[in-house]
C-alpha cells in the first residue's frame, strides 16, 4: 500500500498541493510511509480557516493559543467549524493516552496532539460513526468520557477535565453533525462544493454500456416502461429485456416478482450469448401460484441463447431461507413450471447473519488480537466463509455461462444485495472492462446504484438509529471479495487496494453524493447529480493513485478464483489498518514503481542516443546525397 | 537427460549395462527390447531393483478412476513411473530437475504408503510385509506429493515384487552406505568443474573462518584444536571462540560448555552458542569453569552477556515433529471431496497443528536476541543441549534479520554452512534418511528454519537476492539422497563415511556433492528462476555512507555502552552471573524479559524510520502476518491452483519488466560505445504470456484446455451456531412493510 489507507485525504488532495500533513487518518495508521508525514506542519492551515465563524469563546480560545490554529484541520470548501476543545485525552488502545485539541466541524472530527514527534493526528469524517455514547460518570482522575463507534472497524474513545460546558457542547455537536439526518439537517454532501476536472456522475451511461457488451441485437432491446419508475420505483430507467415479450407483458411479469424487479439483462457474452439476467423472487406462495408470462419470459431468456437448451436459475438463498418465504408469498422457480430450467441454491446468508459475523469480526480484531487463537477466532466469526460462499456462487455462475455456454438468471428475496453482490463479481470473473479502473465504476453504477442497492438502510447515511435492522454490511463483503481476486490475480486488476479502501470510505464519509439515497429514482429526485460531487469525480482526478502498476490487460481472460480458504484471507489492510503493528501491504508495488521509472529513464537514453546517432548521422552523411536520416525507432512504452 | 550437464568430464554414453547387477540381469533379459524404449535415465551408479509393467496411475485432477499406464520402477535411488503415452508425460515441466523427472520419488522422499484393498486404506509398515499385495497403492511424499497406483493390472508376479520393493527400499532400516550417494560417487567421475568454488564458504577451513572473522570484524580467534577430531567427533575441524578460551578448556569437557563464535555485530558484541555441560555435581571445578567461559565472552568485560537457554522457551524436538505431521497432513490430499471438506476447518485444523505458532516463536525469540544485539549492545550465547537444533535455527535467523549479506544467495548458503553443517546439526538422523525409528529423534528442525526464512520473505521480499522458488527447491533438496549437506550428522562423520572402505585401496575420497551445485539439478536457465526480481541490491556507490557508519561503529568501541550511556540493562552481567550459573547447574530459570515488552521499543524504532531493505529485517508477529507457505504446500493440490495468477504472476511480471530494464541497459550501453550504429532496436518480450499460468508454476504444468475452475463439492456449510439470525427473513423489516 503506497498510500495511506486515509479517507480524509481529500482536503489537501484536490488543491493538488498534496500536503501530506493533515492528509492520515491517524498515527497508528498503517502506512509507513506516513509515519513522517506528520513532521511537518500544514502550511497552508491558516489560510484556509479564515472563513470560519467563531463564536467569541472560541475566539478567545483562538487568540489565547497561538498553537491552536496548527491545531485545526484544513478544511474543505463549505466546511466550518463548530466546536474546540483543548486538553482532550484520546484513550488510544494502541499507544496509550494522548493529549490534543479536538475540532468538531461539520464534515469531521479533527483530533491534534502536537506534543508528539511527529505530531498525533486523528481525521475522521463523522460519517463513519455509527454511534456515539456517553460512558460512565465521572472517573478518578474526574473526567468523564465517551466512545465513537465507528463504521470502519473501529471505536474512539476521548475523554475530558469534567468542566460541565465544554464537554457538553463537544457532546452535543458531535451528535448534532454526526447524525444529520435525524436533527433534520443536510448531508455534508449537499454542501461540499469542490470542483474536479471530471464529472463522475458521466462515468455510467447505460445505453453506452449496453452497446459495449454488444447490444442491442435481435434478442434484446431497450424498454422505456420504467422511464418514471412506474413499472419498478427500485430499478433504473433503462431495462434490457428480451426482443419478444412486449411492455404490457413485463407489467404482468412484474407483478409476479417481488417488488417489481423483473428479469432484466446484466450482461452479455460477446461470443456465446449467454447471458446474465437479474431479479428478484417470484411471488409463488403456499399454493405454487404460476405466471404464464413469467414463464415465457424466463424461456425467451434461455431462447436468445441459440448455444444453449437450458437456463440455470442460481437462487442465492439457503433453500430453507427459500422455502420459508413461500408463507410471505414469495418463494422460488419450481422446475415444473419452467421447463428446461435448472435451480441451483447458492446458501448464501441473509444480511442479519452478515451483520452480525462483522460484529464479531471487528471483536476478533479491534483494537488486539488474541495471537495463540487468532486463526480459530476468525473462523469462529465465519466471516471468510461468508465471502467464500459469495464468491463460490458467483464462480458458478461465472463457469455456467463461460464454460457451459449457458445463459443464468440470478435471484435472491428480493434481487438487491445478494444478488447485487452475485451479478457483479461474475461479471468482474466474465469481463475484463469490470477490472479497469472506469470499467470498475461502471459496475458499481449499473450493479449496485442503479438496480437498487439500498445503500442508505444499509449503510444509514446520517441516522443515529445504530440498531436498525436494515443495516448490513453487504456491499463492503463485495468489495472483500474483489480484494480478494485481486489477491489470486496481482496484474489483472487496473486498480490497486487503496482504490478499494477509498471507495468503502467514502461509502461512509458522506462527503460525496454517491453512495446516498436507495435508488435511482430517489438520486433522481433530490437531483445528487447537481447537488452533490461524485466519487468518481475525486478518483478520477488522480488516477495515478489508485493504479496498479503490475497490471496488464489481457482482454478476454476469465478470471476463476479459487474459492477455497487456503487462499482467501483476511483483509488486514482494512479490517486491522488502525493497528499500528500490521504491517504496510505490498512493499512490492512501491519496488515495482521504482523498476518502472527505470525503465522510463533507459527508455529516455535509448531515445537521446538514438537522437544524437541520428543527427550524427545526417551531418557526416550530408556528403551522401540523399540518405534520408533514419526515424527514431519507436519504443515501447506501456505501462 | 543422461549427461549431468555440470559433470564436465564424464562420458555420456548411455550403457546400461555397466549398471545392472547380476540379480537384476532376469528381469533385463526378459524385457530388454521393451525396456530400452521406455527406461528411464538412470543415473551414474543406478540400479533397477524391480519394475511392474501396465500400472496405472491415477491422475488426481479428477476424482474418477482414471489415469495414465506404465512402468512403475524401484531402483536404488527411487521409485519411478515411465508412462506408456510418451507424448503427454514427456511435455517438460516448466521447470526441469536433472536427477529426477515429474513422476520419479527419491527412496529417501517417501514419507508413508498405503496400501487399499477393497476402498480400506491401510498404513503399510515396513518389515511387515506378507506376500500379498494391495491392489491400490498410495504414496505420500516429503514433498507433500501424493501418488495413486493401481496393481490390478499388472502381472501378479511383477506387482508383488515392486509392492515388496518399493516397501523393502523405501521403509525399512538401512545401513548409510546404501544410501544412493555412494554408489552414486563411486561411478560418476567426481565433478570438479562444478567445484570452481561458488562464492559460497563452506567453513571446512581455517580461511574460510577467517574470512567471516574479518568480514564480521570479529573479535575472537579460529582454533584447530580439534584438527583432525582428535578432541570431539562432533565439533568440526575448526571453529572460533575468543581469545580467552584455551585449547586446554575445550579438551576439558570435549567442547562442551565451549561458546562457540557465531556472529559478530558491528558494535562489537557477538553472539555465541553453547552446548550444555554435561549433568554436573554442584561441585566448585565446573561453576569455574563456567564463570571462566563467561568472561571469556565478555571479551574482558567490554561487553554484557545475556544467556538464552533455549530448552526453556521452545518446543522440545517430539513436539516439532508431532506438530509438523499435523500440519503436513492438511496438504496431503487424496480426492477432491476431501479437499472440500477439509476447508470447513480450515483454520482450526491450521491453528491446531500448533505448526504456525512454533514458527512464531522461533521468530519471537530471535527477535529478542537481536533486539540485545542491536538495541542493548550486549553479547547474546544461545544454550542448547547438544547445539546444534534449535540453536542453528535461531542463530541463523539472527544473522539473517541482523546481516544483509545472509539474505544474498551465497551469503544465505555460507550461512547454512556455518551454523547448520560444520554446526554439526544431526542431519542424517533428524531427516531419518536410514529409517531408523529408534535411535534418534527424527524432527524437522531445517525445515523449520526454510519456514522462517519464508516468512521474512513473504513480509519483506525485495530484502532477498534468493526468491520463494529457491526456498522450496531446497526443502525438497532435503529428501534427495545425494547431498553431502544433508546426509550426515557431523563433519567427521561425513569424513569418515567419504573415505575408502579399505584403507588399502588405491582410492582418493569419495566426493559427494554439495547441495550448492545447483548445476547438478538445474540448467541455468532454471536455475535463473532461484533469483528474486524485486531484490533492492546494495547501492554500488556507498563508500561515504560507510565511513559514516563506520566512525558510528568506532565510537560506540571506544566508548562501551556500560560507560557512556546508562542502558536499562547496565550491570547486568554482574548481577546476574549468579543466575547464569544456575542454568549450566542443570537448573532452568525462566524467561528473563517479557518478549513482547523487550522488543516493543526495537520495533517502535525500527518503524519509525523507512524500511531499508539493506538494514535490520524485522519480522512481523502477529497472528495474520504468519502465513501457510503456499508454494511449498499446495503446490501439488490440483483444487488449490489459481489459473493465470497467484504470487507467480507478480513476480513474472517483475522479472519481464526486469528483463526489458536489462536490455535497455545493454542496448544503452551498445549505442553509446558504438555511436555509428544505427540499427533499429527492438524490444525482446519472451515467455508464455501469464494468463496461462498456473500459481503453482514452476512446479506444475497444465494446459488451459484442460483447467476447469473448482467448484466446492459441499457448499453446505457449519454455521449452526447462527441461530435465530439464519431463520429471519431476509430483509424482513421490509417485507412487514409491504405486505
Amino acid at each position: 500500500m503506497e498510500k495511506s489507507a486515509s479517507s480524509d485525504s481529500l482536503g489537501s488532495k484536490p488543491s493538488s498541493s498534496r500536503q501530506p500533513s493533515v492528509d492520515s487518518l491517524s498515527s497508528s495508521s498503517t502506512s509507513r510511509s506516513d509515519r513522517s508525514n506528520h513532521t511537518k506542519p500544514d502550511p497552508s492551515s491558516d489560510s484556509v480557516s479564515t472563513s470560519t465563524n467563531f463564536s467569541p469563546e472560541l475566539r478567545v480560545l483562538r487568540d489565547a493559543n497561538k498553537l491552536a490554529q496548527l491545531e485545526e484541520p484544513r478544511l474543505l470548501p463549505k466546511e466550518s467549524i463548530q466546536d474546540m476543545a483543548k486538553d482532550v485525552t484520546y484513550v488510544c488502545p494502541f499507544i496509550g493516552d494522548i493529549r490534543g485539541t479536538l475540532t468538531v466541524t461539520n464534515y469531521r472530527l479533527f483530533f491534534k496532539c502536537m506534543d508528539k514527534d511527529p505530531a498525533f493526528v486523528l481525521d475522521i469524517p463523522l460519517g463513519v460513526i455509527s454511534r456515539i455514547e456517553k460512558i460512565g460518570g465521572a472517573s478518578s482522575r474526574g473526567e468523564v468520557s465517551y466512545g465513537l463507534v465507528c463504521k470502519d472497524i473501529r471505536n474512539l474513545r476521548f475523554a475530558h477535565k469534567q468542566e460541565g460546558d465544554a464537554r457538553r457542547s463537544i457532546f452535543e455537536n458531535l451528535m448534532k453533525f454526526a447524525f444529520p439526518v435525524s436533527n433534520n439537517l443536510q448531508i455534508f454532501a449537499f454542501e461540499y462544493g469542490q470542483i474536479f476536472p471530471g464529472n463522475g456522475w458521466k462515468v455510467y451511461d447505460p445505453i453506452a454500456e449496453y452497446k459495449r457488451q454488444g447490444l442491442l441485437n435481435e434478442s434484446w432491446r431497450v424498454t422505456k416502461i420504467n422511464d418514471h419508475y412506474e413499472l419498478c420505483d427500485t430499478y433504473p430507467a433503462v431495462l434490457v429485456v428480451p426482443v419478444n415479450i412486449p411492455d404490457e407483458e413485463l407489467k404482468k411479469v412484474a407483478a409476479f416478482r417481488a417488488k417489481g424487479r423483473i428479469p432484466v439483462l446484466s450482461w452479455i457474452h460477446p461470443e456465446s450469448q449467454a447471458t446474465v439476467t437479474r431479479c428478484s423472487q417470484p411471488m409463488v406462495g403456499v399454493n405454487g401460484k404460476r405466471c404464464k408470462e413469467d414463464e415465457k419470459y424466463l424461456q425467451a431468456v434461455m431462447d436468445a441463447n441459440a448455444q444453449s437448451h437450458k437456463l440455470f436459475i442460481f437462487d442465492a438463498r439457503p433453500s430453507v431461507n427459500a422455502v420459508a418465504n413461500k408463507t410471505k408469498g414469495g418463494g422460488f422457480e419450481s422446475e415444473d413450471a419452467y421447463q428446461n430450467a435448472e435451480l441451483v441454491f447458492l446458501d448464501i446468508h441473509n444480511i442479519h447473519v452478515m451483520r452480525e459475523s462483522l460484529r464479531k469480526l471487528k471483536e476478533v480484531v479491534y483494537p488486539n488480537i488474541e495471537e495463540s487463537r487468532w486463526l480459530s477466532n476468525l473462523e469462529s466469526t465465519h466471516w471468510l466463509e461468508h465471502i467464500k460462499l459469495i464468491l463460490a456462487g458467483a464462480l458458478r455462475i461465472a463457469d455456467k455461462v463461460e464454460s457451459g455456454k449457458t445463459s443464468v438468471v440470478v435471484h435472491c428475496s428480493d434481487g438487491w444485495d445478494r444478488t447485487a453482490q452475485l451479478t457483479s463479481l461474475a461479471m468482474l470473473m466474465l469481463d475484463s472492462y469490470y477490472r479497469t479502473i472506469q470499467g470498475f465504476q461502471v459496475l458499481i453504477e449499473k450493479e449496485w446504484l442503479s438496480f437498487g442497492h439500498r445503500f442508505q438502510l444499509r449503510i444509514g447515511h446520517g441516522d443515529k438509529n445504530h440498531t436498525d435492522a436494515d443495516r448490513s454490511p453487504v456491499f463492503l463483503q463485495f468489495i472483500d471479495c474483489v480484494w480478494q481476486m485481486t489477491r489470486q490475480f496481482p496484474a489483472a486488476f487496473e486498480f490497486n487496494e487503496y482504490f478499494l479502501i477509498t471507495i468503502l470510505d467514502h461509502l461512509y464519509s458522506c462527503l460525496f453524493g454517491t453512495f446516498l439515497c436507495n435508488s435511482e429514482q430517489q438520486r433522481v429526485k433530490e437531483e445528487l447529480p447537481k447537488k452533490t460531487v461524485s466519487l468518481w469525480s475525486y478518483i478520477n482526478s488522480q488516477l495515478q493513485e489508485f493504479t496498479n502498476p503490475l497490471y496488464v490487460n489481457y482482454s478476454n481472460h476469465v478470471l476463476f478464483p479459487v474459492v477455497s480458504m487456503r487462499h482467501l484471507e483476511l483483509w488486514v489492510g482494512y479490517y486491522i489498518r488502525w493497528n499500528p503493528r500490521m504491517r504496510p501491504q505490498e512493499p512490492v508495488h512501491q519496488r515495482y514503481k521504482e523498476l518502472l521509472a527505470k525503465r522510463a529513464e533507459l527508455q529516455k537514453k535509448v531515445e537521446e542516443l538514438q537522437r544524437e546517432v541520428t543527427s550524427r548521422s545526417a551531418s557526416s552523411s550530408s556528403e551522401r546525397a540523399g540518405s534520408p536520416a533514419r526515424s527514431i525507432t519507436p519504443i515501447q512504452t506501456f505501462v | 537427460m543422461l549427461s549431468l550437464g555440470s559433470g564436465g568430464g564424464r562420458s555420456t554414453k548411455p550403457s546400461f549395462v555397466s549398471y545392472v547387477t547380476p540379480e537384476d540381469m532376469k528381469i533385463k533379459e526378459k524385457e530388454e527390447g521393451l525396456k530400452r524404449s521406455k527406461h528411464p535415465d538412470l543415473l551414474p551408479g543406478e540400479v533397477v531393483f524391480c519394475s511392474a509393467n501396465h500400472v496405472l496411475k491415477y491422475t488426481l485432477e479428477d476424482a474418477s478412476q482414471r489415469g495414465v499406464y506404465g512402468t512403475l520402477l524401484c531402483t536404488n535411488f527411487k521409485i519411478a513411473f515411465i508412462s506408456d503415452e510418451t507424448s503427454s508425460q514427456e511435455t517438460a515441466p516448466p521447470f526441469k530437475n536433472k536427477l529426477l523427472r515429474q513422476n520419479d520419488i527419491p527412496l529417501t522422499c517417501v514419507d508413508h504408503i498405503y496400501g487399499v484393498n477393497d476402498e480400506k486404506k491401510k498404513l503399510i509398515i515396513g518389515c511387515q510385509v506378507k506376500s500379498k499385495y494391495p491392489s491400490k497403492l498410495i504414496i505420500q511424499c516429503k514433498d507433500l506429493r501424493v501418488f495413486h497406483f493401481s496393481l490390478i493390472y499388472a502381472k501378479e508376479e511383477e506387482a508383488k515384487k515392486i509392492f515388496q520393493g518399493i516397501v523393502h527400499h523405501s521403509l525399512e532400516p538401512k545401513s548409510l552406505k546404501c544410501v544412493f550417494a555412494f554408489s552414486y560417487c563411486e561411478t560418476a567421475s567426481p565433478s570438479k568443474a562444478s567445484r570452481k568454488r561458488s562464492r559460497t564458504l563452506m567453513f571446512e577451513t581455517k580461511e574460510d573462518w577467517s574470512v567471516e572473522l574479518d568480514r564480521t570484524k570479529g573479535k575472537c580467534k579460529v582454533s584447530s584444536a580439534n584438527e583432525d577430531y582428535v578432541i570431539s567427533e562432533t565439533l568440526p575441524q575448526f571453529f572460533v571462540v575468543p581469545f580467552a578460551v584455551s585449547d586446554d578448556d575445550i579438551l576439558r569437557f570435549h567442547g562442551k560448555g565451549i561458546p562457540f563464535w557465531c556472529w559478530s555485530h558491528h558494535s562489537g558484541c557477538a553472539l555465541f552458542k553453547m552446548a550444555c555441560l554435561p549433568a554436573i555435581q554442584e561441585d566448585g571445578i565446573s561453576q569455574k569453569y563456567m564463570h571462566r567461559m563467561l568472561d571469556a565472552v565478555t571479551q574482558d568485560q567490554l561487553y554484557p552477556v545475556k544467556v538464552e537457554d533455549l530448552s526453556s522457551c521452545l518446543p522440545a524436538l517430539q513436539d516439532l515433529q508431532l506438530s509438523y505431521n499435523k500440519f503436513k497432513q492438511l496438504f496431503l490430499i487424496d480426492s477432491t471431496t476431501e479437499f472440500w471438506v477439509s476447508d470447513m476447518k480450515w483454520f482450526s485444523s491450521l491453528e491446531n497443528s500448533g505448526w504456525l505458532e512454533i514458527i512464531r516463536q522461533c521468530l519471537m525469540k530471535a527477535v529478542e536476541i537481536v533486539d540485545c544485539l542491536e538495541s542493548a549492545h550486549t553479547s547474546v550465547l544461545i544454550v542448547e543441549e547438544s547445539c546444534s537444533d534449535l540453536c542453528c535455527v535461531l542463530s541463523s535467523l539472527v544473522q539473517i534479520m541482523l546481516d544483509p549479506y545472509y539474505r544474498t544467495r551465497s551469503g544465505f548458503q555460507s550461512l547454512v554452512q556455518k551454523e547448520w553443517v560444520a554446526g554439526g546439526h544431526s542431519f542424517l538422523d533428524r531427516c531419518n534418511h536410514l529409517y531408523q525409528k529408534e535411535k534418534e529423534v527424527p524432527a524437522p528442525v531445517f525445515l523449520l528454519f526454510l519456514e522462517c526464512v519464508w516468512q521474512l520473505f513473504q513480509q519483506h521480499a525485495p530484502a532477498f537476492q534468493f526468491s520463494e522458488t529457491y526456498l522450496t527447491v531446497l526443502s525438497d533438496s532435503i529428501h534427495i539422497p545425494l547431498f553431502s549437506t544433508f546426509l550426515f550428522n557431523s563433519q567427521h562423520h561425513r569424513d569418515t563415511a567419504m573415505k575408502p572402505g579399505h584403507p588399502e585401496a588405491q582410492r582418493s575420497p569419495l566426493n559427494f556433492p554439495s547441495v550448492w551445485d545447483w548445476s547438478l539439478q538445474f540448467d541455468s536457465k532454471a536455475q535463473s528462476l532461484f533469483t528474486n526480481p524485486l531484490y533492492v541490491e546494495k547501492p554500488i556507490q556507498d563508500k561515504t555512507l560507510r565511513k559514516t557508519a563506520h566512525q558510528k561503529h568506532q565510537r560506540q568501541l571506544s566508548l562501551p555502552n556500560t560507560l557512556s550511556k546508562p542502558s536499562p540493562r547496565k550491570g547486568f552481567f554482574k548481577e546476574e552471573t549468579d543466575n547464569l550459573k544456575k542454568i549450566f547447574l542443570g537448573k532452568r530459570v525462566g524467561k528473563w524479559l517479557n518478549p513482547t515488552d523487550s522488543s516493543k521499543e526495537l520495533y517502535e524504532s525500527w518503524q519509525r524510520k523507512p524500511l531499508d531493505y539493506q538494514g535490520l529485517l524485522l519480522p512481523y508477529l502477529d497472528g495474520p502476518a504468519i502465513r501457510v507457505w503456499i508454494q511449498r504446500y499446495l503446490r501439488w493440490v490440483p483444487e488449490a491452483q489459481i489459473f493465470g495468477g497467484g504470487s507467480i504472476a507478480t513476480v513474472n511480471r517483475v522479472l519481464e519488466l526486469a528483463g526489458e530494464i536489462q536490455n535497455l541497459q545493454k542496448e544503452v550501453e551498445r549505442r553509446s560505445c558504438r555511436m555509428d550504429s544505427s540499427i533499429a532496436w527492438t524490444p525482446v518480450y519472451s515467455g508464455p504470456p501469464l494468463c496461462s499460468r498456473l500459481s503453482s508454476f514452476p512446479f506444475t504444468a497444465m494446459h488451459a484446455s484442460s483447467f476447469r475452475p473448482a467448484i466446492p463439492s459441499s457448499i453446505r456449510q457449519s454455521l449452526g451456531s447462527v441461530s435465530s439470525l439464519a431463520d429471519k427473513e431476509d430483509d424482513d423489516s421490509q417485507v412487514s412493510g409491504v405486505l
